[in-house]
């Protein structure tokens, strides 16, 4: 009949559109990325520079102290290995934390990290941290993470303190899965 | 409903197909039955959701915590999301468009009665998986409705069975809309021409195209979280080199649309009630269509201004608030007509006529809220707060559910042959409509002052509006029960009704249909003057 063979190609191509449209999501992809570079709007994505003046400021003294959460629920004992260390501004320091994993089955965690005042995370650098990836850890495990950072000599003149905290959230469902 | 139409049964040889019980509404490929389903089925939704929203206003009914911990009041203040817009109103929508389409065109069913058939009943698998997700390690997503990443790229397995409830959702639509596409554009009686057919056809033609645009893209959106999810992409992961924000973007070029997907068909439904309770035609018939047209294409152009806070450029922000401002005059231009219909008509105030004057009060309310907030520099002060849960309750409950309220008091002798408890109807549209302002009215004043949205814990002075919204929330939750029975006690023992119960009405299925309408309709075309 006639009429089904219309209904039929009409059909089609709206079936096509809607295919089409899912390719046009996709397609946003690219176009979002074009558009963000030629505008200069998108710095998620760009590394942060490190301080200009790589020197170590000796004349300052700044402390650094440590502390850990855990968000309840999570049975992790997370500490750091030393309450404080003294760093001056532009020295490249290391300091550990250490986790234990008391549930018998693996979990994974995450970190996110803040910072006291908020705005000296702006010059607290870090090059190597723990929270950048999930943590995963198996029943009963210890292990030692370090945080490699720099604070910006930049660092305004008043600030002789930033306490660097670290909180564990559990990533749930991943059945230790990282 | 279905005692009705198993009554009718007995007039013909064999009228559904051979099955009878549960078998015939699984295997039903009549318009009717499918439309019946959706309605149904849309009715559970609302009321599965319902109750989520409930515990949302439990918990919120003092400050502090005290009914549900923060991480299940995540999960339902998401899961009342996409359950109310998915589960809900769109099928409701899609429940009318089933029923009412093919009578008002004449045509004697949808063009596809098989793919409509599967269309609704990939919708209960949908809402099992959505529902299933409660059970799994870690719960039910509770990232929000709009499943914003970076959030959903962590979350656990009930992240992912979300995901596949989205793709089933979005499938049931693209199908049912290719199939009223089609069915609009192939079937129409000799005569009937596209301006001269129900504006409620109109509206759904339209946003049949816009679900068949949109709905891929959403699609689109949550395969992308998925592949970031398991299948090492990062579309959205910045670890990867991917963008959270570009989910945002992505998202809401969908969402956008969305909302008028929902709120169109809404618009359909009351253009034909006013017209029949005011004895009149509708008034500027011609420009209503273009107004539809209108807003359906602004809608693509707008989505960002659900995102001015995430850090865009000035310029981009000036366009997407002048062209969301932009809309306001299609909508008026609607709410004008739809008030000049009532111009100087003999008006009448039965349920279907108080719902749509409740919707076109209500709505507009909720439409200037949006006008204000699609203002930049407000925006930001109100972005995430009560303000904007106040503004989209008042466009998608007083706006889209209203309507849909109004289509069943209106629809509803047609559909059952008989006629529902008028005195009980009018007490359903003003406890509705009380508690509805008692809940939502005062969420502006909550926002104004700045209590952020998903969030189970506030500042003491938020108490008092906080607590006369619960109160409103549980009477408007509790009254919704009356509507069920309203709707059960009209198919068990109402009144039988006449062929054409409303004075005015005027399309097809009330002038060239017997009621209640046979099970199968026009199986030859009607005649056209």
């Amino acid at each position: 009949m006639n009429l089904r063979k219309e209904n039929r190609r009409l059909s089609l191509r709206l079936a096509v559109v809607a295919l089409g449209m899912f390719g046009f999501g996709y397609a946003l992809v690219p176009f979002y990325n074009q558009i963000c570079a030629a505008l200069g709007i998108n710095s998620l994505v760009e590394r942060s520079e490190l301080p200009s003046n790589t020197q170590v400021d000796v004349t300052r003294t700044i402390t650094i102290e440590l502390d850990s959460n855990t968000v309840q629920g999570l049975p992790w004992r997370f500490r750091p290995l030393v309450s404080h260390v003294e760093v001056h501004p532009g020295a490249l320091t290391t300091v550990e934390y250490e986790i234990v994993n008391v549930r018998g089955a693996p979990v994974t965690g995450q970190a996110v990290p803040s910072y006291g005042p908020q705005f000296a995370g702006e010059y607290f650098k870090k090059v190597e941290c723990f929270c950048f990836t999930h943590q995963t850890l198996a029943a009963g495990e210890t292990r030692r993470l370090p945080v490699t950072f720099v604070v910006d000599p930049r660092l305004p003149r008043g600030v002789n303190t930033i306490a660097l905290s670290y909180t564990f959230f559990e990533v749930p469902g991943r059945g230790g899965r990282s | 409903m279905s005692a009705v139409v198993d009554t009718h049964g007995h007039d013909h040889h064999d009228p559904h197909g051979g099955y009878g019980g549960i078998l015939r509404w699984i295997t039903t490929t009549n318009h009717k039955d499918i439309g019946t389903l959706y309605l149904w089925f849309s009715f559970i939704m609302f009321m599965v959701g319902g109750v989520m929203a409930l515990v949302i206003r439990a918990e919120l009914f003092s400050p502090g915590l005290q009914v549900v911990n923060p991480d299940f009041f995540n999960q339902m203040t998401t899961m009342h999301g996409l359950i109310m817009v998915f589960g809900a109103i769109m099928p409701a929508f899609v429940g009318f468009a089933n029923w009412q389409i093919p009578m008002m065109i004449g045509a004697p069913d949808m063009a596809f009665a098989r793919l409509n058939n599967w269309s609704f009943w990939l919708l209960p698998f949908a809402a099992s998986l959505l529902v299933l997700s409660f059970f799994t390690p870690g719960g039910a997503p509770g990232v929000g409705w709009t499943l914003y990443a970076p959030l959903t790229v962590q979350m656990g397995v009930g992240m992912d069975l979300t995901i596949f409830a989205v793709h089933l959702l979005g499938m049931s639509s693209i199908l049912g809309s290719i199939n009223i596409i089609t069915t609009i554009l192939n079937l129409r009686a000799p005569g009937m021409t596209l301006m001269r057919m129900p504006l409620f056809c109109w509206t759904w033609l339209i946003t049949a195209y816009l679900l068949v645009a949109a709905m891929p893209v959403l699609a689109g959106a949550v395969t992308m979280t998925l592949t970031d999810r398991h299948f090492g992409t990062s579309f959205f992961n910045a670890a990867g080199g991917g963008d959270p924000v570009l989910y945002q973007h992505v998202f809401w070029f969908f969402g956008h649309p969305e909302v008028y997907i929902i709120a169109l068909p809404a618009f359909g439904v009351v253009s034909q009630v006013i017209p029949a309770f005011s004895r009149k035609p509708l008034f500027g018939y011609a420009s209503m269509v273009y107004a539809t047209s209108a807003i359906a294409i602004l809608s693509f152009i707008v989505w960002a201004h659900h995102m001015y806070t995430v850090g865009m450029p000035v310029t981009g922000q000036l366009f997407f608030m002048y062209a969301t401002t932009l809309i306001a005059v299609p909508t008026g231009v609607k709410v004008f007509n739809w008030v000049a219909t009532m111009w100087k008509g003999s008006l009448t105030f039965e349920t279907p006529m108080l719902f749509a004057c409740g919707f076109l009060f209500l709505f507009t309310l909720g439409g200037f809220t949006g006008l204000v907030l699609s203002l930049v520099p407000i925006d930001i002060q109100l972005h995430d707060t009560y303000y904007v849960v106040a503004h989209f309750h008042y466009v998608m409950v007083a706006g889209a559910l209203f309507s849909a309220f109004a289509g069943i008091y209106f629809w509803l002798p047609k559909w059952t042959g008989k006629m529902y408890d008028e005195t009980l109807g009018k007490w359903h549209f003003w406890l509705t409509m009380i508690f509805f302002n008692m809940t939502f009215f005062v969420q502006h004043f909550l926002g104004l002052a700045g209590m952020p949205r998903r969030i189970p814990d506030y500042p003491l002075q938020f108490e008092t509006w906080n607590k006369i919204s619960s109160i409103g929330a549980f009477g408007f939750g509790l009254s919704q029960l009356l509507l069920l029975y309203v709707v059960l006690k009209c198919i068990r023992s109402g009144a039988p009704a006449p062929q054409k119960p409303w004075e005015g009405a005027d399309s097809l299925e009330w002038t060239h249909l017997p009621t209640p309408v046979p099970y199968h309709t026009f199986e030859t075309p009607p005649v056209l003057k």
